[in-house]
């Protein structure tokens, strides 16, 4: 099963709006993602409530993983791991 | 006969209008055994589902903040894993009232286990729950009512969740249950310059539609009443309210004796409708907005940014900065301990920095950088002193910064009892006068069932805002006072007769102030001031200042 570790960019956590932006994302992949702190449980990423109650602060490591294998996974895996490591609390950069 | 319901009055003015109830939550009906579970199952998730619809259809006409937080909550509503669970719970025997109940209650027991800003979202799943069920039972919709025109919103207590959404141009006063003077409904009621009556245990009386009248300068709402007495009391608000903005500029008493008028400002949403307010300044900058829901202290840059705003909007007048206050009922995970039994009671305010002395110098910093590129009088100010060594070690803090004016909040007894020294120790004295009355009569300030102790007209209190501003008086320090105290009118004499050289309130309530102030001289106000302090109790402090200035 492919997975990727990645350590939360916002400073406010997987909360709020980074958090509605990555449930909205995994929502539209093709194939299903799970999400969960390091060692702890796999929750669907498509849960916002679940993923809320990951407690995911600013730093923490999660670890996504893919359903399927392949290049679609692949894919769907890079772009939310993209989206979780991103500061979504930075300052707007023009 | 005429019927009239009292409370605790806040604010001033005075309005009739038709009642319109907050809708209670939906009580759970007895559980029931279901037959057709798929039935079941597709009835409930097509009320989950209306509860989305409807959230997202009011996101789509709201303002962008009150958009955001709809618009999330219609993202938890439509969970997939919310619904397979609900679907589960019905398979397993429930009833959709209940399997709603149950599932919502897991999530939420989960957020509170994630702790921080993400148990902060229980308030929503509660919110949710009691939608989806009042929809799935054909019951009306809990929340705000929106009747079509304006009215006068009574309900049993009113949090903050409720109000975001309150729109001011429909809603004419609040009534609420329960509360008192310095809880969420009073502060937002004299933000919005709305009358209010709190803690009015009756108004679960109150009918949907009846005409009433609310008078929150004498606390009542008088149901259905008399035309003539509409009348009366409609000529007596246009007398108030010319009164209140005849009278401009700085805030003196008729003999000319100057008493600095200032706003309380808590957000920078606020910021815009302060600066333009006829005021000499800010006398309560609460920093708080800047630290809240968040997993770390906002940085220099943030914060020197935030400032410049409030002071270049501020630009030639005072802003009293009053540094971080974070405990009690506003913790914040990267400052408080979660494990303090008694908050209120522990590390808070000013002892926060013992701890960790780094996030009040990076605040201090940042107020220093923003205050050298503006022309604003920045003084500076810390929560929660205790003792004369706190508030040295803090002016010392402060003027090592480069910023000349730093004062210490008098909110606890022993600081009033030794506000010599205090006086002694800094710059200048704030009276806080909501948790100095929570602190001296041991009552908890967010129990409405204590209002009565917190009443700010409480001999006992005054007697320490006596202290406090005759020792500062006789050191030729300012004595400010900035708690809702400073927002009436009548009070208001009193403290400038107590010696207190500045007032800060809620903009709304400073054109009132001024007038009344303006129409008593300075030996009146200690006649008054007298007067109440002799007095036996709030009540009667209260009706004695009224009856001589009648």
């Amino acid at each position: 099963m492919p997975q990727r570790s990645v350590a939360v960019g916002s400073s406010s956590g997987l909360h709020a709006r980074p958090a509605s932006l990555f449930v909205q994302a995994a929502a539209r992949q093709p194939v299903r993602i799970s999400v969960a702190r390091e060692g702890g449980t796999a929750v669907d990423a498509r849960s916002l409530l679940s993923v809320l109650a990951l407690g995911a602060r600013h730093g923490d490591t999660v670890v996504l993983s893919a359903e399927d294998e392949g290049p679609q996974a692949e894919q769907a895996l890079e772009e939310l791991a993209t989206l979780v490591a991103r500061d979504f609390d930075a300052p707007e950069q023009s | 006969m005429t019927t009239v319901l009292t409370g605790i009055a806040v604010g001033t003015g005075s309005v009739t209008g038709p009642v319109a109830r907050m809708t209670p939550v939906p009580p759970l009906p007895q559980p029931r055994t279901v037959a057709d579970t798929a039935a079941e199952t597709g009835a409930t998730l097509a009320a989950l589902h209306d509860v989305v619809t409807d959230l997202e259809s009011r996101a789509a006409t709201a303002g962008a903040a009150a958009a955001e937080v709809l618009a999330a909550q219609g993202m938890m509503a439509a969970d997939p894993v919310l619904a397979e669970r609900v679907a589960e719970l019905i398979r397993d025997g429930r009833d959709g009232a209940h399997a709603l109940d149950a599932a919502f209650g897991e999530f939420r027991t989960a957020l509170e286990a994630a702790g921080g800003y993400f148990a902060e979202r229980a308030a929503d799943l509660d919110d949710l729950r009691n939608r989806a069920v009042a929809q799935l039972l054909g019951l009306p919709m809990p929340g705000l009512p929106a009747p079509g025109h304006p009215f006068v919103l009574v309900a049993e207590d009113l949090a903050p969740a409720d109000t975001a959404l309150l729109d001011p141009t429909q809603v004419l006063a609040l009534v609420t249950e329960r509360g008192g003077p310095t809880s969420h409904t009073a502060i937002l009621a004299k933000a919005l310059g709305l009358p209010a009556v709190v803690g009015c245990g009756a108004a679960d009386t109150l009918t949907e539609g009846l005409p009433v009248l609310v008078d929150a300068a004498a606390g009542t709402v008088q149901l259905d009443p008399a035309p003539e007495v509409v009348a009366s009391a409609a000529s007596r608000e246009q007398r108030r309210r010319e009164r209140a903005g005849r009278v401009h500029g700085a805030g003196r008493t008729a003999d000319g004796h100057p008493v600095k008028l200032l706003a309380n400002l808590g957000a920078l949403q606020e910021l815009s409708g302060a600066a333009a307010a006829d005021c000499e300044g800010v006398g309560l900058f609460r920093t708080e907005f800047l630290y809240l829901d968040r997993a770390e202290a906002p940085g220099l840059d943030e914060q020197t940014a935030a400032y410049r705003q409030v002071f270049d909007a501020f630009a030639g007048r005072r802003v009293v900065v009053r540094t971080l206050d974070a405990g009690a009922d506003k913790p914040l995970p990267f400052v408080n301990a979660g494990d303090e039994q008694n908050p209120a009671l522990g590390i808070r305010g000013l002892r926060t920095a013992a701890r960790d002395p780094e996030l009040v110098d990076t605040q201090l910093a940042a107020v220093a950088a923003a205050a050298a590129a503006s022309s604003a009088e920045v003084w500076v100010m810390a929560p929660m002193v205790s003792v004369p060594g706190e508030a040295a070690d803090f002016a010392a803090r402060v003027r090592a910064h480069g910023l000349p004016v730093a004062g210490a909040m008098v909110e606890v007894p022993a600081a009033a009892l030794r506000a010599g020294a205090m006086a002694d120790a800094c710059d200048f004295l704030s009276i806080g006068t909501n948790d100095l009355a929570q602190y001296t009569f041991a009552a908890d300030r967010t129990l409405g069932s204590l209002a009565a102790l917190l009443d700010p007209w409480q001999p006992a209190l005054l007697d320490l805002v006596r202290m406090t501003a005759q020792e500062g008086g006789r050191r030729g320090r300012p004595v400010g006072v900035c708690g809702e105290a400073a927002a009436d009118p009548l009070l208001a004499l009193v403290l400038v007769g107590l010696g207190v050289t500045s007032l800060s309130a809620a903009p709304s309530c400073l054109g009132e102030v001024r007038a009344t102030l303006s129409e008593h001289t300075l030996e009146d106000c200690r006649a008054l001031a007298a007067l109440a302090l002799a007095a036996g109790d709030a009540q009667s402090a209260r009706a004695a200042v009224l009856d001589r200035t009648g």
